[in-house]
């Protein structure tokens, strides 16, 4: 009897320490959100999203400079780093089992480990350096890198649940194969895509690191794809180390953006993705 | 397969004109084509990895063929004088990722136990999204918290404690910065803890039923059977989890950069600043001037790559291992 009341006493006691580890994972957690909502709903005005910022010591300005940078940049990323993903995941999941695609598979989830800084070396190198120059477009490279393989396997999941009777009834019907695949098969299962495809701009909507040395950063309008770009992640590292109470409170409001930009563009994706395919 | 050919039927499948003549024409190697165009895309991946590896390699020969083994032993890094050793970056990086996932390891498995043992309802459920919410938050915005919030914190409050306590231990000697290993250790951990958690409870959620239900069965505590039956299942997945957390770890650049204070010294004190090797790629690269510093610090980026080449190849071998079961080729 003895042994079942200490057997009790350790359950319950690691049943607390759980408690106590979910507990101490939250505290941050939670700590984070608040700091972002009360700092940046302090520091958020119209000019935020008008002006752009003005010099160290001046109050005021705004971030429009970068949250035009960042759109383009992002553009420009998904032009081709989302046909590669999802052109790539079509061979995954319609000519799978052989081996070459269990190494491509391999290949995408290794290469979405990779560090995003590493990326923006491998930019540097392939666009800056014969361009002789930093600019938005060896940005976009960068993040386009980081797209392809969170798409290549999110679009390829999605057509792996387009049920294979599908395909049957085209192809039995007398459609060819590559017809069924892109017009049966994509088509049933462009929602689960779409979604996927927003929640991963929404993932590199904030990345930094490949942007220092690629994109760079611009105090001002930048006019050309060929010159260095103000994006909104930069501007909040740039103004952050900063010693400035000023671009503080500006630093702030561009995480209470940029945090609202990346989980509106997720709740949209998962509004979009619940609605029933239209298979 | 093409050759039965009934347009009226097609006409209800495709309304493109064109690309219906293109097909009839060209029959069967419209098939060959596609299946050449999608793996032509698919194995961009490969050559994307190739390229990568390929690329930082021979853009880093300067700095190899000038140091050697010299640049891992060596600690003087001096862009003036020309000398580069890397030792202190991969001390600070080391370092910090293995204390950081060795506090965060014990407290993402605790709350991914709790979200699906304890609490499997919706209280798990809404810890659990609340969680994967926080693995979204970008690195920058919590290096803006870390050097506005914590930073100021540690300074103030913890730091002055632990030299009064524990300045007798070489661990917590020197003077309270604020930033420095201790602060860069704090941020690691609490930016891996998401994603060990989300997918420890992956793993977990894996476990047949009625593994439990045997333990269950037999008169098991609900440690007991977490102890005896879940966890003995789930071991290799949670590895993985943890090893996939010690890569973001290691890679993790803005919030590291914003506080551990970027100075290259190999110190046992958690007080003093310190340094990584994606923090000096961050801050040097972009006015890195003669070839040999660049070549410098993309030996580092090469060094960095592969480590997490081979700790996400691990990673991956092991959480493959447990989830095909549940889902074939699931994305985690």
């Amino acid at each position: 009897m003895n042994g079942m009341v200490a057997r009790s006493i350790k359950n319950a006691g690691m049943m607390i320490l759980m408690g106590v580890a979910t507990l101490l994972v939250l505290t941050p957690l939670i700590l984070i959100f608040f700091h972002i909502v009360k700092e940046g709903a302090g520091a958020i005005n119209l000019d935020f999203f008008t002006q752009i910022p003005n010099p160290p010591g001046e109050s005021g300005g705004g971030m429009a400079n970068g949250l035009v940078g960042s759109a383009i940049l992002l553009f420009m990323a998904s032009l081709f780093g989302i046909p590669t993903g999802i052109f790539g995941a079509l061979y995954l999941s319609e000519y799978e089992g052989n081996r070459l695609a269990n190494i491509i598979r391999f290949s995408a989830d290794v290469l979405s480990g990779v560090p995003s800084i590493i990326t923006g070396l491998v930019a540097y190198t392939l666009i800056v350096v014969p361009m002789h120059g930093f600019s938005a477009l060896a940005g976009a490279v960068a993040l386009g890198l980081i797209i392809i393989p969170i798409v290549l396997r999110t679009t390829e999941e999605q057509l792996k649940m387009v049920p294979g009777t599908l395909r049957e009834a085209s192809l039995a019907l007398g459609v060819s194969f590559w017809r069924t695949t892109l017009q049966v098969t994509l088509r049933s299962a462009l929602k689960g895509i779409v979604t996927g495809i927003l929640l991963s701009i929404a993932r590199v909507a904030g990345e930094t690191a490949p942007l220092l040395f690629t994109t760079l950063g611009n105090q001002f309008w930048g006019r050309k794809l060929t010159e260095p770009m103000a994006a909104l992640p930069l501007q909040i590292f740039n103004f952050a180390i900063s010693p400035y109470a000023d671009w503080h409170r500006l630093a702030w409001a561009g995480a209470l953006v940029l945090v609202v930009i990346m989980f509106g563009l997720s709740l949209v994706a998962r509004l979009f993705g619940r609605q029933k395919p239209m298979a | 397969m093409n050759q039965f050919h009934y347009d009226s039927v097609e006409a209800t499948v495709s309304h493109d004109e064109q690309v219906r003549d293109i097909d009839s024409a060209k029959g069967v190697s419209g098939d060959r084509i596609f299946k050449m165009i999608t793996l032509g895309f698919a194995f961009s991946i490969i050559l994307i990895l190739l390229l990568i590896t390929v690329g930082m390699a021979v853009e880093s020969i300067p700095a190899l063929k000038q140091f050697g083994w010299k640049f891992i032993t060596g600690s003087d890094w001096d862009a003036v004088q020309g000398q580069f050793g890397a030792l202190p970056y991969i001390w600070g990086s080391i370092v910090s990722s293995l204390l950081a996932i060795l506090i965060a390891t014990p407290l993402s498995v605790g709350t991914a136990l709790f979200i699906t043992e304890i609490a499997p309802g919706k209280l798990g459920g809404a810890i659990a999204s609340l969680v994967e919410l926080l693995a979204a938050i970008p690195s920058v915005i919590y290096g803006l918290w870390g050097i506005l919030v914590m930073a100021p914190w540690l300074q103030r409050t913890v730091e002055p404690f632990l030299v009064d306590h524990f300045g007798f231990l070489p661990f917590f000697r020197g003077a309270p910065y604020g930033v420095g290993m201790l602060a860069a250790v704090i941020i690691i951990m609490i930016m891996i803890i998401p994603i060990i958690t989300s997918i420890t409870k992956e793993v977990l959620l894996a476990v047949p039923k009625s593994q439990k239900e045997a333990a269950v069965a037999l008169g098991a505590t609900k440690w007991e059977t977490i102890r005896m039956a879940v966890l003995p299942y789930g071991r290799s997945g949670i590895l993985g989890a943890v090893v996939l957390g010690l890569g973001r770890a290691i890679g993790e650049t803005m919030a590291v950069t914003m506080v551990i204070g970027n100075a290259p010294q190999i110190s046992l004190s958690l007080l003093d600043p310190a340094y990584t090797m994606p923090s000096v790629i961050a801050n040097e690269f972009a006015e890195a001037t003669s070839k040999l510093h660049s070549a410098a610090l993309m030996e580092i980026g090469l060094i960095l790559l592969v480590l997490t080449l081979l700790i996400n190849i691990m990673a991956r071998v092991l959480i493959w291992g447990v989830t095909r079961q549940r889902s074939a080729g699931g994305h985690i």
